[in-house]
């Protein structure tokens, strides 16, 4: 479904991403796993097209998005929800639920209900401004934002960032049940337990490049992975 | 429940609004009847009224879509000089171009008032739009300058005499029909800002205020930033532009120097004073910083107190008190008077109803 080949894209005048290759299947959940300035962030951006890659192709349904405008993207059904949450603080949440359909001109009813039901507590915070909501609260507003373009395939940045582990395991959960109502996710995390748990298939990004690939399983039990990610010895 | 409840504020907040036009217009009207009498008091209403328009528009880029512009002396300039040309009277004409002439062209070209501010905004919008092109991918303080250029530009090539013909050149333009009363400046200004804010608070607004707050998530949910703020821009300009004709209006005569940055600073100052993205405080400001500035003329007289003449009082010392007051209001109001809000009759209706009902978490 989405299929990304040799990728290298410069970010500040350093090369971020060094050629990467990975692809996603309709359906599945993929994670990529790294730690901080492994290129996660610079490689989901360069695919939603608000960083440009310097060389490479990614390929969506067959089709090249390489470097296109963000908003063709969006419309081919590739939906970033950005790290560190970045929802309009200043607009009510329901606001930012339906600001997520922009570039939709059909009926929203249905899929806000939609949100409604995976996230009840924006419900009742409907008329609330949306900086007020709490962490765990805004990221799960950030991911209903990016359901409602009716995405194919939802990416998404670092949702577990600064949030509690129990709304963590709620966010995870919730992220599982948008996979099972036909979504496919590109999920990347610093939290490669989690990740790993709810994944179909992984890889291992390290400074630039893919250092270690396989299924969420496989890659839990790999002593190397829980040595160096999972904070276990084995 | 919570729909009901919505649809009740709103009908409260419209017709709150409704009873301030009702008694705006009857006040007005006393006025206009004694007309004399209350000159200088209309002509700081209709100065108000002006101004708010034009710091509404200002604020829709700057405190709307994040965009700082200081380009609204440049944009006014246009709308004041297209409306002047299309509405001064035929007869007097021949007065008013008495050094070098009229251009053939406009010697006859005469339009209703409102046609020549709509056509005053439209000009001033389509030079917003291509000089959107270029400067609109420039950011924060460089927007700023590129556009402060813009304005100083646009009255350089007013003034000079290659425009003779058409603006007068340095003489300026007199004999612009006024307001034939307080209410017709109420009318236009009152049309100017309900439309602008139906667009503040439409999708379209909502995509504005998006780019303000997060360019890359406005990006990720598909928002063309781009077309979304040349857009602002342009809505913006066009009511700069009515802005100008209607000061064009208000005072009869301009030149090149009505257009000077100042006037864009006395605009930004209303903004900044009023909230930056607040309608409210924008109208609010404008009533405050006019009225304020006439009300401190006090101190431009000399004052002599027991045979001794104080020596601050001068003419230009009323600008140096408001200047200091200016800075209080920034340094305790960092976010102007209503920061961001709305005054609402919701909120003072909500803290009644909260003490009426004792009803712990009633309203979700």
């Amino acid at each position: 479904m989405l299929k990304v080949e040799n990728l290298k894209v410069n970010f500040g005048g350093i090369e971020a991403v060094k050629g990467i290759s990975f692809d996603v299947n309709e359906g599945e959940i993929v994670t990529l796993i790294g730690s901080n300035g492994a290129g996660k962030t610079t490689t989901l951006r360069t695919i939603a097209g608000v960083v440009k890659p310097t060389f490479g192709k990614i390929t969506f349904d067959g089709k090249d998005i390489t470097g296109a405008e963000p908003s063709s993207i969006v419309k081919m059904g590739v939906t970033l929800c950005p790290e560190g949450r970045r929802i309009f603080p200043d607009m009510t949440v329901l606001e930012n639920i339906k600001i997520g359909a922009y570039l939709r001109d059909d009926n929203l009813a249905d899929d806000i209900a939609k949100c409604h039901r995976l996230f009840p507590i924006l419900k009742e915070r409907s008329n609330q401004i949306a900086g007020t909501l709490s962490g765990g609260e805004q990221q799960m507003l950030a991911v209903a934002r990016s359901l409602m373009s009716k995405p194919k395939i939802m990416m998404l940045d670092e949702p577990s960032l600064g949030l509690a582990p129990l709304v963590v395991k709620n966010i995870f959960e919730i992220i599982k049940t948008i996979n099972d109502e036909g979504t496919t996710i590109l999920l990347i995390e610093q939290n490669a337990n989690m990740a790993l748990r709810i994944a179909d298939k992984a890889y291992v990004l390290e400074t630039g490049n893919i250092s270690m690939e396989g299924s969420g399983k496989e890659l839990l039990a790999n002593p190397k992975i829980k040595e160096a990610y999972l904070g276990k010895k084995s | 429940m919570n729909k009901l409840n919505f649809k009740e504020k709103t009908n409260i907040n419209l017709l709150m609004y409704l009873a301030i036009i009702v008694v705006s217009v009857t006040i007005l009207i006393f006025l206009d009847m004694n007309k004399f009498q209350y000159n200088y008091v209309i002509s700081i209403i209709e100065k108000s009224l002006v101004y708010a328009v034009v710091a509404l528009s200002m604020n829709i880029v700057t405190g709307f879509t994040g965009l700082f512009s200081l380009g609204q002396a440049g944009f006014m300039a246009l709308g004041a000089y297209t409306t002047a040309i299309l509405t001064i009277p035929i007869a007097s004409r021949p007065n008013v171009y008495y050094m070098n002439g009229i251009l053939p062209a406009l010697e006859n070209a005469i339009v209703p008032i409102p046609v020549a501010l709509i056509l005053g905004g439209v000009v001033a919008g389509v030079f917003a739009a291509l000089i959107g092109i270029p400067i609109l991918r420039l950011k924060s303080d460089y927007l700023a300058i590129a556009t402060l250029g813009f304005s100083e530009i646009i009255r350089a090539v007013i003034a000079s005499p290659m425009m003779d013909k058409i603006t007068n050149g340095s003489y300026g333009l007199k004999s612009i029909p006024g307001f034939k009363s307080s209410l017709e400046c109420f009318a236009y200004s009152l049309i100017c800002i309900v439309i602008m804010i139906l667009i503040i608070n439409s999708s379209t607004g909502r995509d504005f205020k998006a780019v303000r707050e997060d360019e890359i998530a406005a990006r990720a949910v598909g928002i063309n930033l781009f077309k979304t703020k040349e857009l602002s821009f342009v809505v913006s300009s066009f009511f700069t532009g009515i802005g100008g004709g209607l000061l064009a209006m208000f005072m009869r005569s301009i030149d090149s120097k009505t257009f000077q940055i100042t006037l864009t600073y006395d605009i930004l100052l209303i903004v900044v004073l009023g909230g930056i993205g607040s309608i409210t405080g924008s109208i609010v400001g404008a009533f405050f910083v006019t009225a304020g500035k006439e009300l401190l003329r006090f101190f431009d007289e000399p004052l002599i107190i027991g045979g001794v003449q104080i020596p601050l009082f001068k003419p230009g010392f009323r600008m140096v008190i408001f200047s200091i007051l200016l800075m209080i209001v920034v340094l305790f109001f960092r976010k102007g008077l209503l920061g961001g809000k709305e005054l609402s009759f919701n909120k003072l209706m909500k803290v009644r109803r909260k003490k009426n009902l004792d009803e712990p978490g009633g309203n979700a």
